[in-house]
């Protein structure tokens, strides 16, 4: 597997990304998923044997079809569903009812719906939310929520209602929610779905200045390219595909296989 | 404290009654309530002195009497029920303006009617001067039920999304033709009420797996520690032991009198 900075550097010259923070050689991989397999209470199979592995401050777009697993997957990360056959570990640690809090503190979800995620009256108090419920409090708590505001570029709202922002504003800060836990791994459901493409851009800037490993799940295949310098296909519940993001949008044959498509005119160039 | 500013029961301002902790005036406003409810209907008096407590309230707080008394409207159909009373009561008449009126239907229509209004006034001078969210710590601190707060928090975010969501269903109707006006297209709103529902619940189901992932193990965040000094409870209570010194001195005065 190529390094991701080198293929980063490589690819994207002018990328604004800022380079990861060097991990110490032989650090866990930030996500290792293997053999996964999950049918739901109703029988019906979502997973059939799932393996994926993210290294530490790598960025990887996973992408499939409606109905491939993909939000199954998601859950699975961080043990709100948990797995009929296989293992996931992040960052070393696996995902194991004893371990719950210390899982759920290091996989940050962003869900899709930012209303879903944002529930508290105000801004600040949903940023604490998450840090607050893994014991940080007071001064630091305070640190937490300003230094994620500042991440998303929402230093200055801590006080506002989530209903009064916009689209772009909210998903900015269902991220920092997820920041202030400082997760090892950040994972984001369709984020750019229902952005103006100010806003998409506006959010691609701030991922790209997180040194954080990233499991981003689109459909939005230019947002993939642009962030992701590899993408894992998933499609009836098995990863199908896993290379260069580049590489695989390239291959209109793979891509039609598992129902996806570029947008009209773009060329993965 | 910005949360606030959209409820249309807020009145933003630094006066002392603005600045005391929320769970004093929670307090504050149920003893109150107390104390107008402990009241004998025909101590006439004692309310006047319960309406003098409030406005000398309204006064520190600056909140003109207009502004809470339009907000008072909101009780009017409970007045009008009030009405009924005198109408439809049992026992002696007495004429009023020549119409025979049942005597302990009117006390009891009044008895409904001042205590309402006393407790109406005495809720919005509360939310007048405490924003929602300063009042769901102030619960908090006073060790009313996590579920309790966590329920009104979510309902206090969520509330305006689901009404939106409603608006945005019968809107999309409307632009399809839809009439309520006609009966036989009631069955629509029927429906989307019903989807509605459905919507709303699965929402939640959101929530709580978006609240999960975050560590939600129950509780919200404790809240900040500052705990109210012994001043503020003592400016806070004051008016309230007022409130519940009246009827007291209402019932001695009555009984000396009778004695």
């Amino acid at each position: 597997m190529t390094t991701p900075d080198a293929d980063r550097g490589a690819r994207h010259p002018g990328a604004p990304g800022r380079p990861p923070t060097p991990r110490p050689p032989g650090a866990p991989p930030a996500l290792e998923v293997s053999g996964l397999a999950f049918a739901y209470p109703d029988g019906h199979p979502a997973l059939h044997g799932v393996d994926l592995r993210v290294e530490a401050g790598e960025r990887v777009a996973l992408l499939g079809p409606n109905g491939a697993g993909k939000t199954t997957l998601v859950l699975h990360l961080n043990g709100i569903l948990r797995a009929g056959a296989g293992r996931v570990t992040v960052a070393g640690l696996p995902v194991q009812r004893e371990h719950l809090r210390e899982i759920r503190r290091r996989v940050g979800v962003v869900f899709q719906d930012p209303d879903d995620q944002l529930f508290m009256p105000t801004v600040g108090d949903d940023v604490a939310f998450g840090p607050a419920n893994f014991g940080v409090a007071g001064d630091a708590l305070r640190d937490r929520v300003r230094d994620a505001l500042a991440a998303v570029d929402m230093a200055g709202f801590a006080d506002r209602s989530p209903l009064h922002l916009s689209g772009g504003q909210r998903r900015r800060v269902a991220l920092a929610t997820v920041l202030a836990c400082r997760p090892e791994i950040l994972v984001l459901d369709e984020p750019s779905s229902n952005l103006d493409p100010v806003a998409r851009r506006e959010l691609a800037e701030v991922l790209l200045r997180l040194d954080v490993s990233v499991l981003m799940v689109t459909h939005d295949l230019p947002y993939a390219l642009q962030l992701c310098p590899r993408a894992v296909i998933l499609d009836d519940g098995v990863v199908v595909a896993d290379g260069p993001t580049r590489e695989l949008l390239a291959d209109p044959g793979l891509l039609a296989r598992h129902r996806l498509e570029l947008p009209f005119g773009f060329t993965p160039g | 404290m910005g949360a606030g500013h959209a409820h249309p029961l807020h009145r933003p301002g630094t006066s002392p009654v603005h600045r005391l902790p929320a769970e004093v005036k929670v307090v504050a406003a149920v003893l109150g309530a107390v104390g107008v409810v402990a009241t004998p209907r025909e101590a006439f008096g004692v309310f006047a002195g319960h309406l003098l407590v409030l406005a000398a309230i309204w006064a520190i707080a600056r909140i003109p009497p207009g502004w809470i008394l339009r907000r008072a409207v909101i009780e009017l159909p409970f007045v009008v029920l009030a009405v009924l009373l005198p109408i439809t009561g049992p026992g002696p008449r007495v004429d009023v303006w020549g119409v025979a009126l049942s005597e302990p239907g009117l006390l009891g229509a009044w008895n409904i009617v001042v205590k309402g209004t006393l407790g109406v006034l005495i809720s919005l001078t509360l939310a007048a001067t405490t924003p929602l969210r300063a009042l769901l710590i102030g619960l908090q601190r006073l060790r009313v039920p996590a579920l309790v707060v966590t329920i009104a928090t979510l309902m206090l975010r969520y509330a305006d999304l689901i009404l939106a969501e409603a608006a945005r269903m019968r809107r999309a109707r409307l632009a399809r033709g839809h009439d309520p006006r006609f009966l036989w297209q009631v069955g629509a709103t029927a429906r989307g009420v019903g989807t509605l529902f459905v919507r709303t619940y699965e929402r939640g189901e959101r929530v709580h797996l978006a609240m999960l992932s975050r560590g939600f193990t129950g509780a919200l965040p404790g809240a900040a520690d500052a705990v109210p000094t012994r001043r503020e409870w003592l400016a806070g209570l004051a008016p309230a032991a007022v409130a519940l010194a009246l009827p007291v001195l209402a019932v001695l005065g009555r009984s000396g009198a009778a004695g």
